[in-house]
């Protein structure tokens, strides 16, 4: 997903907004509202229709995950009732299991924190950084600079991978390997590829997120700032940031979703193994094991889902705002 | 995982976050700093310096490497166009972008449309949020979670033994014999377009609903005191209203439906006739070792992207004149 123009993120945000605040109370008088709702009963069923049909698959892993296996593979979900039996051994199972053919998923998820968390930093970081200079410097190629980092968003990262998978290998490899043998503690696989090739990914449209934000802080607060003496630097720290918090918010909430469900990236960066691998990476691994053990998969892939719902239940609003941004993005 | 893993880990990634630190505190220290003579110039080259290094070397220059490769065998050697006529030509490869098209057909069309009729049905009606909440959810989950999950809905056992997956027991409830859904060419493709489409109407829901609330009260009201039927009403005053909306989700979902590539890993690994583009394009440069056609994949998806975009790009840039 790349790309988009940030006019329409702004228009479309704008009208959640406005809709937001109109609330529900559009339609005029309940006469109005009981007719319609008279004349569209088909619709309802529709989308009654469709909600169930949504919201069945999932439900149907979930109820799963807590069956013991022999039911799982011997009885379908929706006879729960019939074949009773409940327990959380699966998911005892794939997240502290030692045994070497357990999944053990505790590793994969500490990893899958790792990778997301300092990701989110480091691109926030750069991005607003970067789209602080475009806006607010004056320079001659400014615009130009701009165009080629909206331009960027269009490259798909598959254009990206083999190249700098070899950049990674030449240069990164034999720095960590040094690292492993100072610190003994820290593996010779650590995460700084899988951080910088994210950190790439997710900049221009950071950049381009941001940079429409920031060029929008009245310009009269700029040069009052800078009438008053303050730098760059401190304009940046003491009245852009602060300001630009909601827009920070939502770009860091979609890109921290979109790194921990990404796979990609994973699959050529991390290596594979349990010091760097995140959770998608072993789940797929799962899911392509022959004889493959659904109290396995299901514990498994709810212990993968758990933080994106999390996210996305209690972040809603700022979740939209970040996806209709970032929708285009990858 | 023990605990010495454990801490390393949360050392590694305290050691990643001071080193980030240090390095921005540098450069906004250097930057108050700032000589007098010539101050701006530098100062932005410290503000641009490390997101535009990054994007060089690791964006930029690959991108342009990847052209490149793209005209090469597994040696190295230039061998011109033969990584294309390989993937026009072989059966193989040209299921992949059979497929490739009959995903970008299926998935934008049907997840809007889907999509479009959800928004209109459940505007205004009582649970408006539950019923966005439901569908929206698979939008905030990975693509492999939802391939585990519709997987499980495909499983199949043999018809002597009660089946777990869903849809095989809706077979069989209709008197049917169930089928190995994942193994069965074509129909496997269209089960993993499904699973796109599950994921990606959440998102067209959510835009479009917020488009439709958009539209002036005043205009719905002027066309049902006029005697518009719903269907009219809905043709004239709504679509017409939402047509920018309509534009970002389909482009949107074409791209993201472009670059899939998650869903077939997980569901089928691109066997059985299912692969797909950016799926070819993995396999090939890190499974069988053919950077090359690896890269004539890669660049293939560009060139399949751009015009999305730019279409996409005049539309808004019209749409603003008007306004």
């Amino acid at each position: 997903m790349s790309q988009t123009t940030g006019s329409t993120d702004r228009a479309v945000v704008r009208e959640l907004d406005a809709a937001a605040r109109r609330g529900y109370n559009l339609d005029g008088t309940k006469a109005a509202r009981v007719k319609r709702r008279l004349t569209s009963r088909r619709g309802t069923a529709f989308a009654l229709l469709i909600a169930v049909l949504w919201t069945v698959p999932t439900f149907g892993l979930f109820v799963s995950s807590f069956r013991p296996a022999e039911l799982i593979n011997t009885t379908g979900w929706w006879t729960a009732f019939e074949n009773w039996g409940w327990t959380l051994d699966n998911y005892n199972e794939v997240l502290f299991s030692a045994s070497s053919s357990a999944p053990q998923l505790g590793s994969y998820f500490v990893n899958s924190l790792a990778i997301t968390i300092p990701v989110v930093v480091f691109a926030t970081v750069l991005a607003a950084m970067a789209a602080y200079a475009l806006a607010w410097i004056k320079f001659p190629f400014a615009d130009w600079v701009f165009v080629i980092i909206f331009a960027l968003q269009i490259v798909p990262l598959q254009m990206a991978l083999i190249p700098l998978l070899q950049i990674f290998t030449t240069t990164l490899k034999p720095a960590q390997e040094w690292l492993h043998g100072v610190v003994p503690i820290i593996p010779d696989e650590t995460y700084v590829q899988v951080w910088i090739a994210h950190t790439i990914f997710g900049l221009p449209l950071a950049i381009f997120l941001l940079h429409n934000f920031i060029s929008e802080i009245p310009r009269e607060l700029m040069e009052a700032a800078r009438v008053d003496g303050a730098t760059h630097g401190q304009i940046f720290l003491r009245i852009v940031v602060p300001l630009s918090v909601p827009i920070l918010a939502s770009f860091a909430i979609f890109q921290f979703l979109w790194v921990w469900n990404d796979l990609l990236v994973a699959l050529v960066f991390s290596g594979g193994t349990a010091d760097v691998a995140p959770l998608t990476q072993r789940l797929a691994e799962l899911a392509g094991q022959r004889g493959q053990t659904w109290q396995r998969l299901t514990a498994a892939a709810f212990v993968s889902l758990v933080v994106p719902l999390i996210v996305f239940f209690s972040l809603q609003r700022y979740f939209v705002r970040g996806l209709l941004a970032g929708s285009t993005k990858g | 995982m023990t605990t010495a893993d454990l801490l390393g880990k949360i050392f590694q990634i305290l050691l990643g976050l001071a080193i980030f630190a240090a390095v921005i505190g540098l450069i906004l220290f250097l930057i108050d700093r700032a000589p007098k003579r010539g101050r701006d110039w530098y100062q932005l080259v410290l503000f641009l310096a490390p997101a535009c290094i990054l994007l060089a070397v690791g964006l930029l220059y690959p991108a342009v490497r990847t052209a490149f490769t793209s005209f090469t065998n597994r040696a190295g050697d230039f061998i011109g166009f033969d990584n294309y006529v390989w993937m026009f030509t072989q059966p193989e490869a040209l299921q992949t972008l059979g497929n490739t098209i009959l995903w970008v057909v299926l998935v934008p069309t049907l997840s809007t449309a889907v999509g479009l009729a959800y928004a209109v049905f459940i505007d205004r009606s009582r649970g408006e949020r539950i019923y966005k909440s439901l569908v929206f959810m698979p939008v905030a989950i990975s693509f492999v979670g939802a391939g585990i999950i519709w997987k499980f809905v495909y499983e199949y056992r043999p018809a002597a033994r009660p089946q777990i997956g869903l849809l095989n027991q809706v077979v069989v409830w209709f008197g049917g014999e169930p089928v190995l859904w994942l193994q069965e060419p074509i129909v496997n493709t269209i089960l993993l377009i499904i699973v796109m489409i599950w994921v990606q109407t959440g998102f067209a829901v959510v835009v479009l609903s917020a488009s439709i609330k958009g539209i002036p009260s005043e205009q719905l009201e002027a066309a049902e005191l006029d005697g518009a039927t719903n269907w009219q009403r809905f043709r004239n005053v709504t679509l017409p209203g939402i047509r920018g909306g309509l534009v970002v989700v389909v482009t949107t979902i074409t791209i993201a439906t472009l670059k899939v590539f998650d869903i077939v890993r997980v569901m089928t690994g691109g066997n059985f006739n299912t692969s797909v583009i950016a799926n070819e394009m993995y396999t090939q440069a890190f499974r069988a070792a053919e950077p090359g056609r690896g890269a004539a994949l890669a660049l293939v998806l560009f060139l399949l992207v751009v015009p999305v975009v730019v279409y996409n790009i005049r539309v808004l840039r019209k749409q603003r004149e008007i306004r």
